[in-house]
C-alpha cells in the first residue's frame, strides 16, 4: 500500500480547511466548513441509499430463485440511476382536500432526522463529522423525531387507510424505542462512556464488546436486532405498509419526490441501526485480530462498511423469510417478552461487571 | 369513572371501509364492504358480480361438447376437474360406460390438478401473511406440473382435454416418466414447505384460533371441501359418491376438528400427501383400452334432469343439466363451492381484526370466477 | 417455566425457516429459474402439441386439404371461423361441388379449445406453435387461412 496515495484525501481536507480559515473570519469559516461537510454527507448518503435499494432487490431475487435487475448496466448497477430519474420526474399528485402545509412538511421530518443521525458515526479514526461526548444519547434522541413525520403524513393525507397505517406505525415505534434504548444501555455499562469514538477505542484494547461481555452481550444483541427491525418498520414488523392488507399504508397519497424521501429514509434508517450495532457490538472500524491496524483511513472505512453490510444482509434475510405479525402480537412481544428480558439482562450485566467476570 | 361510564361518555363511530375490487394481492375481483370500529370488524358484506360472464346462459346455446370449454374458465385452477364434471354428467345421461384407461387417466390428471391448485394456494397464503418468498417456491413446483400438462394436452391453464365419451386424444408417451420424476421431486419439497411456513411460530400465532367455524355451522351453510373438513364435516365426494377410478385406490380423507385457519391449512397439506399417494398407486399400471367411446356427432340427451358432483380443489362442484331432448340443454346450473364457502365469511369474521380477515380469506382459497361464473 | 421454553421453541422454528431460505441464497446461481426471454428465442422450443394458433398447411404445389364441409364452423363455440364457399364445377368430375373460397379465422376471438381441429374430417387444419401473436392493429388478427391461388388436393374426400 502506498502511504502517500492514502494520505492524499487527508491532505486535501487539511489544505481546504487551512485555506478557508485564511480567507474568512473565524465564525464564517467554521460555518462554511460545516456546510461543506453537510453537502458531502448529503451527496454521499443519497447515493448510498439508492444503492442499498438495488442491493435489496438483488438479495431478494437471490432468495427467490431468480436474478435481480441485470439489464440496465452490468449486474444492474445503473438501475438505481434509472429509478432515481423516474422518481424525480414523476408528477406530484395529491387530492384537493389534503392539509397542504402538513402534507408537504411530513416527508422532511423523516429524511432530516435520518441524515442528522448519520453525522455522529465514526467511519474511521479521522473521518467523523460530529464527535460529541454524548454521541449515543444524541443518536437515540434524533432518531425518535422520525415518527412525527409518519404520523403527520398519515393524518394529512385525508385517507382512511393512510391514517390506520400511521397510527399503527406510531405505536410500534414508541414501544420499540424502549427496547433499543435498554439494550444500548446494557453495552454502555461495559464501556463507561457515551462518546462513540471512545467506545471504539475501548474495543481496540480489550477486544470486541460482544466478546467482552459474553452472555448478556449476546442477549442484548439479539434483542437489539429484533427491536431495530421493528424501529425501521421492516418485516416481520411491516404492518405499517402491509401491501396485502391496506394498499400502501401511510405513504399511499405520496408520489414522486416526496415518496422518494420516505423510501430513502427507510433505507437510511436501516443503515443507522446496522451502524449502531457495528459500533457497539462488533468493534466499529477495527479489523478483526488487528491485522490492518495502523494503515490510515482506507482499510478502516472498508471494514466498517463490510460489517454494516453483513448486518444489513441479516435484516434482509429476516424480511424475506418470515410472515408478518399482527398489531396486538407485536405489542405483546414488546411489553411481555422483550422488556422484562431487557431489564433482567441489564441486571445480569451489572452483576458481571461488578464481579469482574468480563473477558 | 368506571369502564361503563367511560364508554357512555366517549362516542366513537364506526368506520366504513371498502376492501375494493382492485386490491394488491387479493384473490381476484372481490369487493368487501367492511364496517370496522378501530381495528375490530363489525360486519363484512361481499359484493359479487365483477367477473360474471353468464356461463350458464351461454351453455344454453352451445352443444354438449362445447360446454366443456366454458367450464375451464370457471375455477381456472382446477380446470381439468371442472371438465370432468360436465363430461361425467353427459355420460351418465347417455348411459355410456367409459373404458378403464379413460377412468384411470382422468383420475391421475385430476389429482395432478389438485396438487397444482394447492401449490398455488400455499404460495399465496404465505404471501398474504407477509412471507413473500413462498410464492416463488410454490410456482417452481407448479411449473413442473404445467409442463406435464403442456406436453399432453397442449395448454397450461385451460386444458379442455376431457370430452363427452372419453378424452380428446391419447396421452403423450412421456407422460408417465415426467409424472414419476415430478413425484420424486415433490416429495422432498413438502417437508421444506413445512419447515418454512407450517412450523414457524409467527405463522402459528397468526392462524391458530383465528376464524373458527364450528361443525354445525359448516353443515348448515354448506361449506364443503377443505373448509368443511377442517371443521369436522366429512364431505369428501371422492369417498361418499365415488366416480372415475377412486374406487380402486386407497386413501384417507383429511379430517380435523378444530375449525380454525390452521386446521384448514393442515387439511390441505394432508391432501397434498394423499394426492401423491393416489398418483403413485395408479401411475404404474394404466390399463390399455380405447380413449374415446364413439358418440354421435350431434349429442342429444334424453328428456330429464341429470346431476353429477365432483370434488374440486375448493370443494364440491355440482353440475345440473335439464334437457328437453334437443341438442342444446334447457338449463345448466353449476353449484359452485366458492359461493357457499363465501357465505360463511360474515359469520366468522365478526369480532376479529382486519389482519385476521386476511388470514381467514387466504385459508378459504377463493377463486372469484368460480363464485361469479 | 413455560415462558422460557416458549421463547426457546419459538426461536428454534425461526432459525429453521431461515436455514431454508439461506440454502436457496447460497445456491442462487444454479437454482435460478429466470429465462432471459427476448435473448433466447432461438433455443426456446414449445412442445409438439402446444396450442398456439390454427393454421392450414399447404404442400409444395400450393394445395391444401380443405373441402369446405363447414364442420369446423359448426363445431366452433363462438364463431371464430367463417367459411365462404361457392358451388362450382369441379374440373375433374365435371359435377357441381362445394368449393371453398376463403377460410376466415378470427384469432382475436379464438379460445384455443381445439374442437375445430377434432371435427375436421380431412385434417386440413392443425396447431401451429407460435406464441408471439400480439399486433398493433386488431384487423391483423383476422386471418385467411388458405393462401391465394391454392386449390384442393385431388381426391381428398375419399
Amino acid at each position: 500500500m502506498n502511504f502517500l496515495i492514502m494520505n492524499i484525501p487527508l491532505n486535501i481536507t487539511s489544505t481546504i480547511h487551512d485555506w478557508i480559515y485564511s480567507i474568512m473570519p473565524e465564525t464564517a469559516a467554521s460555518i462554511t466548513i460545516m456546510v461543506l461537510i453537510a453537502v458531502a454527507y448529503l451527496a454521499l448518503f443519497a447515493v448510498a441509499g439508492l444503492y442499498l435499494v438495488l442491493l435489496e432487490r438483488k438479495v431478494a431475487a437471490w432468495f427467490q430463485l431468480r436474478l435481480g435487475p441485470n439489464r440496465v448496466g452490468p449486474w444492474g448497477l445503473f438501475q438505481t440511476i434509472a429509478d432515481a430519474l423516474k422518481l424525480v420526474s414523476k408528477e406530484l399528485t395529491s387530492n384537493d382536500r389534503v392539509d397542504k402545509f402538513l402534507y408537504n412538511l411530513a416527508p422532511y421530518f423523516v429524511i432530516v432526522s435520518a441524515l442528522i443521525a448519520i453525522s455522529v458515526f465514526p467511519f474511521s479514526k479521522q473521518f467523523q463529522a460530529f464527535d460529541i461526548n454524548i454521541g449515543l444519547f444524541f443518536l437515540i434522541a434524533v432518531s425518535s423525531i422520525g415518527v412525527i413525520g409518519i404520523l403527520v403524513g398519515g393524518w394529512a393525507s385525508n385517507n382512511k387507510f393512510a391514517l390506520i397505517g400511521a397510527m399503527r406505525s406510531g405505536l410500534q415505534t414508541i414501544s420499540y424505542e424502549l427496547s433499543v434504548g435498554l439494550s444500548i444501555l446494557t453495552m454502555v455499562l461495559l464501556t463507561g462512556t457515551l462518546q462513540l469514538s471512545e467506545i471504539v477505542e475501548v474495543q481496540r484494547t480489550g477486544g470486541w464488546l460482544i466478546l467482552q461481555g459474553h452472555i448478556p452481550a449476546i442477549i442484548a444483541f439479539c434483542i437489539f436486532m429484533i427491536a431495530g427491525t421493528a424501529e425501521t418498520n421492516r418485516a416481520p414488523f411491516d404492518l405499517v405498509e402491509a401491501e396485502s392488507e391496506l394498499g400502501a399504508g401511510f405513504h399511499t397519497e405520496y408520489s414522486g419526490m416526496k415518496f422518494a424521501y420516505f423510501f430513502l429514509a427507510e433505507f437510511i434508517n436501516m443503515f443507522i441501526i446496522a451502524s449502531i450495532a457495528v459500533v457497539l457490538f462488533f468493534g466499529g472500524w477495527l479489523s478483526p485480530f488487528g491485522i490492518t491496524d495502523g494503515i490510515t483511513w482506507f482499510p478502516e472505512v472498508l471494514w466498517f462498511l463490510i460489517k454494516v453490510l453483513v448486518i444489513i444482509f441479516l435484516m434482509m434475510w429476516f424480511r424475506w423469510t418470515f410472515p408478518r405479525l399482527r398489531v396486538d402480537q407485536l405489542l405483546t412481544l414488546e411489553w411481555k417478552y422483550l422488556l422484562p428480558l431487557n431489564l433482567a439482562n441489564l441486571m445480569i450485566m451489572a452483576v458481571i461487571i461488578w464481579m469482574n467476570w468480563t473477558i | 369513572m368506571t369502564d361503563q361510564e367511560i364508554k357512555n361518555k366517549i362516542k366513537t363511530e364506526e368506520y366504513f371501509v371498502n376492501m375494493g375490487p382492485q386490491h394488491p394481492a387479493a384473490h381476484g375481483v372481490l369487493r368487501l364492504l367492511l364496517t370496522i370500529d378501530g381495528e375490530i370488524i363489525k360486519n363484512v358484506e361481499p359484493d359479487l358480480g365483477y367477473i360474471h360472464r353468464s356461463i350458464e346462459k351461454m351453455s344454453e346455446r352451445d352443444s354438449y361438447q362445447q360446454i366443456v370449454h366454458l367450464t375451464d374458465r370457471m375455477d381456472y385452477l382446477s380446470s381439468n376437474i371442472n371438465n370432468e364434471a360436465v363430461c361425467l354428467t353427459v355420460e351418465k345421461a347417455l348411459e355410456i360406460e367409459v373404458s378403464d384407461r379413460v377412468k384411470v387417466i382422468r383420475t391421475i390428471i385430476s389429482e395432478l390438478t389438485r396438487i397444482a391448485s394447492h401449490c398455488l394456494w400455499w404460495g399465496v397464503m404465505g404471501m398474504d401473511l407477509g412471507a413473500l418468498t413462498t410464492y416463488f417456491y410454490a410456482f417452481r413446483d407448479r411449473e413442473m406440473i404445467n409442463d406435464i400438462f403442456e406436453e399432453t394436452c397442449g395448454a397450461r391453464l385451460t386444458m379442455n382435454y376431457n370430452a363427452p365419451g372419453g378424452l380428446m386424444y391419447d396421452i403423450h408417451p412421456n407422460f408417465v416418466k415426467r409424472t414419476k420424476d415430478f413425484i420424486k421431486h415433490f416429495k422432498t419439497k413438502i417437508p421444506e414447505y413445512d419447515r418454512l411456513l407450517t412450523g414457524n411460530i409467527i405463522f402459528q400465532k397468526r392462524t391458530k384460533g383465528v376464524g373458527v367455524l364450528t361443525k354445525e355451522d359448516a353443515i348448515s351453510y354448506g361449506a364443503t371441501g377443505p373448509v368443511g373438513r377442517g371443521s369436522g364435516f366429512s364431505c369428501d365426494v371422492r369417498k361418499h359418491h365415488i366416480y372415475s377410478a377412486y374406487d380402486r385406490v386407497d386413501f384417507k380423507e383429511a379430517l380435523l376438528t378444530e375449525g380454525d385457519t390452521f386446521a384448514r391449512y393442515q387439511v390441505r397439506i394432508m391432501e397434498l400427501w394423499e394426492s401423491i399417494s393416489i398418483i403413485e398407486q395408479l401411475i404404474d399400471n394404466i390399463p390399455e383400452g380405447s380413449v374415446k367411446e364413439p358418440t354421435k356427432a350431434v349429442i342429444k340427451l334424453p328428456k330429464g334432469e341429470f346431476y353429477q358432483r365432483v370434488e374440486t380443489a375448493r370443494g364440491e362442484l355440482g353440475v345440473y343439466i335439464n334437457s328437453t331432448g334437443t341438442k342444446n340443454p334447457y338449463r345448466v346450473k353449476f353449484r359452485s363451492p366458492g359461493f357457499s364457502n363465501l357465505s360463511v365469511l360474515n359469520h366468522i369474521a365478526k369480532g376479529s381484526k382486519i389482519a385476521d380477515l386476511v388470514a381467514t380469506m387466504a385459508s378459504f382459497d377463493f377463486v372469484i370466477p368460480d363464485i361469479d361464473r | 417455566m413455560s415462558y422460557f421454553s416458549d421463547i426457546y421453541n419459538g426461536i428454534k422454528t425461526l432459525i429453521t425457516g431461515m436455514k431454508v431460505t439461506g440454502g436457496y441464497f447460497i445456491h442462487a446461481r444454479k437454482g435460478s429459474l429466470t429465462q432471459q426471454y427476448p435473448d433466447n428465442r432461438e433455443t426456446l422450443k414449445m412442445f409438439d402439441r402446444f396450442r398456439g394458433e390454427v393454421v392450414m398447411p399447404h404442400d409444395e404445389n400450393n394445395q391444401h386439404r380443405c373441402t369446405g364441409c363447414q364442420s369446423c364452423e359448426i363445431a366452433c363455440p363462438n364463431g371464430s371461423i367463417e367459411i365462404i364457399w361457392d358451388r362450382q364445377v369441379d374440373p375433374e368430375t365435371g359435377k357441381k361441388k362445394k368449393m371453398i373460397d376463403k377460410h376466415i379465422y378470427h384469432l382475436s376471438m379464438c379460445t384455443m379449445c381445439g374442437l375445430c381441429i377434432e371435427a375436421c374430417p380431412t385434417d386440413a387444419i392443425v396447431w401451429a406453435q407460435n406464441y408471439e401473436n400480439s399486433v398493433y392493429d386488431r384487423s391483423y388478427l383476422t386471418k385467411t387461412l388458405n393462401q391465394p391461388g391454392s386449390t384442393v388436393q385431388a381426391g381428398i374426400e375419399d
